[in-house]
């Protein structure tokens, strides 16, 4: 589904990723850990297609096809979807005409009938469960005023809706509480079938408690150290990255 | 210093305005409209309260007055601008009061909304009480001028403890007839003790010709009143617009304004009250919209005359093309005024690397114990939030479109009337995105 060659990419000049190789079947679950400053997020915000960071060498196949040479729109259309590390706050859109315009996009790229309002809060009901959240949170402007945990919750809201091939989580463990990571988690889980994939970008361990990974890389100074499976993850939860670092240097 | 442009043209028609036939009631006010008008003529952009506006256009006009021709005008063309065919709505047309496109006989019991020739009669008291007393002529050529030509306009009185939830709704409308013309209506309204009612102000082009609105409104709400003012401004799109409110709260009254700002080529809006009682507050903000070589400038004055008062603004502006928009904010608070709480908030959000905005808010403190913040910001499209869009698959285009909304729809949602908010906030979502819904 996803293969990363040899990626390299930049950031105003300053060079962040230094050839990473990385390949995603269909089925599995990657997590990606490292030390701060390793350029696990970088690599997630390069795979959404955030346009401050420049591909400077390698490729990017995602079904075969070169994503980076698509916009970011186009990608989610295609399946690719990132849940921010740091959701964004968008005071005056409702939560729901966001959702309802981001899944009208997808299945107008798919040459799909649009749906309207009433049709979609049909549709978007299930999921509301999925991550324990209530409707009223549907008419309140996209995360402005919500708590970390609802953010992180309405990350996961999105990610129900459109049905992504590709799911890509930032961080989404950061600032929760264990109730909030439980059910985050557990959206996560439920979401996942046989003909897609999720990277999940991690500093810590916990979160691989509740999301079990096929395999875990760990990223350091801009390269995949060292990969292993979901042991890995153990490991590195006991020891600390030092030993890695100090093995790699 | 010079301070003064002598605009020969308009002071001629005012000299015979104000020497022509009129109640009684009204002849004071056109002397006094008349004599500061030809001592001080029109402010330049040495005046500070017209630093960024230059009214020269205006002075160097020939406008005559409108004579009130409304037999282009049809119900049909007009329902666009009619929020609710069920509220009470008098429409004045090319500068004179139209009894046939009106519709009073819905006036609920409590209030009166009498044109100002007939409520001289019926309500003189209410009249000669406020008739330039909040606004008096000397307060600036514009209301100097619109003093000598005192003749049209509206007297919106409600009873002390009426509370009327259907909203008035006076509306201004030129077309084709009124080009070279001008108009100077008067607005009177005073919301007795307790009283709670919604009074909009519209002012509408329907025609593409150049011509000059000048108006005045006076407002009283007396202690325990609330009163809910909007000013919807679709001038046309050459017209020159210059609208001054004047206000004075009573003790725990609330005076509610709302700006909505899109048309005319050179327009002002005054929106002064004076905080006059104690525990009063007032809420004013305002949405401003323009494109073109439009300008468009707001000017607020809150003064703070008694303890425990509080003030709210927010005004914002969308600005695209070679616009220019202002706002000056102005908050004063007298040395009894303690345990005043003001805030002011002032965003634009340009969208052309053209368009040019000055705000500057302005606060003077006398007072010891007080809590006064004011805020301005200018930006662009935020590209944080534009990216999180489109990483949801939303284009481009719909994703600038729906945050330019979105930076709209904050202050819009603030109207209390739902019908009024709905609409504003269908106007504003028509103009920046294709979605109609």
């Amino acid at each position: 589904m996803l293969e990363i060659r040899d990626l390299h990419a930049a950031v105003d000049g300053t060079p962040i990723l230094k050839g990473i190789s990385l390949t995603v079947n269909a089925g599995e679950v990657h997590a990606v850990m490292g030390p701060n400053g390793s350029g696990k997020s970088t690599l997630a915000q390069v795979l959404a297609g955030h346009p401050a960071y420049e591909i400077t060498g390698g490729e990017i196949l995602y079904h075969g096809e070169n994503l980076a040479e698509m916009d970011a729109e186009v990608r989610a259309q295609q399946g690719v979807f990132l849940a921010f590390q740091y959701p964004v706050e968008i005071p005056g859109v409702s939560n729901a005409y966001f959702l309802r315009a981001a899944y009208n996009a997808k299945r107008k790229a798919k040459g799909l009938d649009e749906v309207d309002p009433m049709e979609f809060l049909d549709l978007v009901e299930e999921q509301l469960k999925l991550v324990d959240m209530d409707p009223a949170m549907l008419h309140r402007s996209v995360n402005a005023g919500f708590s970390g945990g609802e953010k992180k919750r309405n990350e996961i809201l999105q990610m129900a809706v459109l049905t992504p091939t590709l799911a890509i989580l930032d961080e989404t463990d950061s600032g929760l509480d264990i109730d909030a990571l439980r059910i985050v988690a557990n959206g996560v889980n439920a979401l996942k079938r046989p003909d897609n994939a999720a990277i999940v970008v991690t500093h810590y361990q916990r979160l691989l408690n509740y999301i079990v990974p096929d395999y875990v890389h760990v990223l350091a100074g801009g390269r995949i150290v060292k990969s292993g499976g979901k042991e890995l993850a153990l490991e590195l939860e006991a020891r600390g990255y030092d030993w890695l670092l100090e093995a790699v240097a | 210093m010079n301070t003064m442009i002598a605009a020969p043209a308009l002071l001629s028609q005012a000299t015979a305005a104000s020497a022509s036939e009129a109640p009684e009631a009204l002849r004071a006010e056109r002397a006094a409209g008349h004599r500061e008008f030809e001592a001080n003529g029109l402010p330049t952009t040495k005046v500070e309260d017209w630093h960024y506006t230059s009214v020269s256009a205006i002075a160097e006009s020939t406008f005559a007055p409108m004579q009130g021709d409304a037999s282009g005008v049809t119900a049909e063309q007009l329902a666009p601008y009619i929020f609710s065919t069920s509220w009470p709505t008098l429409v004045f047309v090319n500068g004179v009061y139209a009894p046939s496109l009106s519709q009073t006989d819905n006036l609920p019991a409590g209030i009166r909304v009498l044109p100002l020739a007939q409520a001289v009669g019926e309500l003189g008291d209410v009249v000669t009480r406020q008739l330039g007393t909040l606004a008096p002529a000397a307060r600036d050529g514009f209301t100097a001028l619109n003093a000598s030509f005192l003749g049209e306009g509206v007297v919106v009185h409600v009873s002390k403890e009426m509370v009327i939830d259907v909203p008035v709704h006076l509306l201004f409308v030129v077309n084709d007839a009124g080009v070279g013309g001008m108009q100077h209506p008067r607005i009177l309204m005073l919301a007795e003790r307790h009283a709670r009612a919604t009074v909009i102000e519209s002012w509408v082009g329907l025609t593409d010709g150049t011509y000059f609105s000048n108006a005045v409104t006076e407002v009283t709400v007396e202690s325990g009143a609330t009163l809910h003012h909007l000013k919807v401004q679709r001038e046309g799109r050459n017209a020159y617009h210059v609208g001054t409110i004047e206000a004075r709260q009573g003790r725990d009254s609330h005076y509610v304004n709302f700006a909505f700002t899109t048309g005319a080529q050179l327009s002002r809006t005054n929106v002064y009250t004076v905080l006059d009682g104690e525990g009063c507050g007032t809420t004013l903000n305002g949405l401003t919209m323009l494109d073109g070589e439009q300008h468009g400038d707001v000017q607020t004055r809150i003064e703070h005359a008694q303890p425990k008062c509080f003030s709210r603004q927010m005004y914002k502006s969308i600005l695209d093309d070679t616009s220019h928009g202002v706002f000056n904010g102005k908050v004063f608070v007298q040395s009894i005024a303690q345990q005043t709480d003001g805030k002011q908030t002032n965003n634009t959000m340009l969208l052309s690397k053209t368009a040019q905005v000055d705000a500057k808010p302005q606060l003077e403190i006398f007072a010891d114990d007080v809590k006064c913040t004011h805020g301005a910001t200018v930006g662009r499209i935020d590209e944080t939030a534009l990216f999180y869009m489109k990483s949801r698959g939303i284009d481009n285009d719909t994703s600038r479109q729906l945050l330019t909304y979105a930076f709209a729809a904050d202050v819009l949602e603030t109207i209390e009337n739902e019908t009024i908010r709905d609409e504003l906030e269908r106007i504003t979502m028509r103009r920046f995105t294709s979605v109609t819904d």
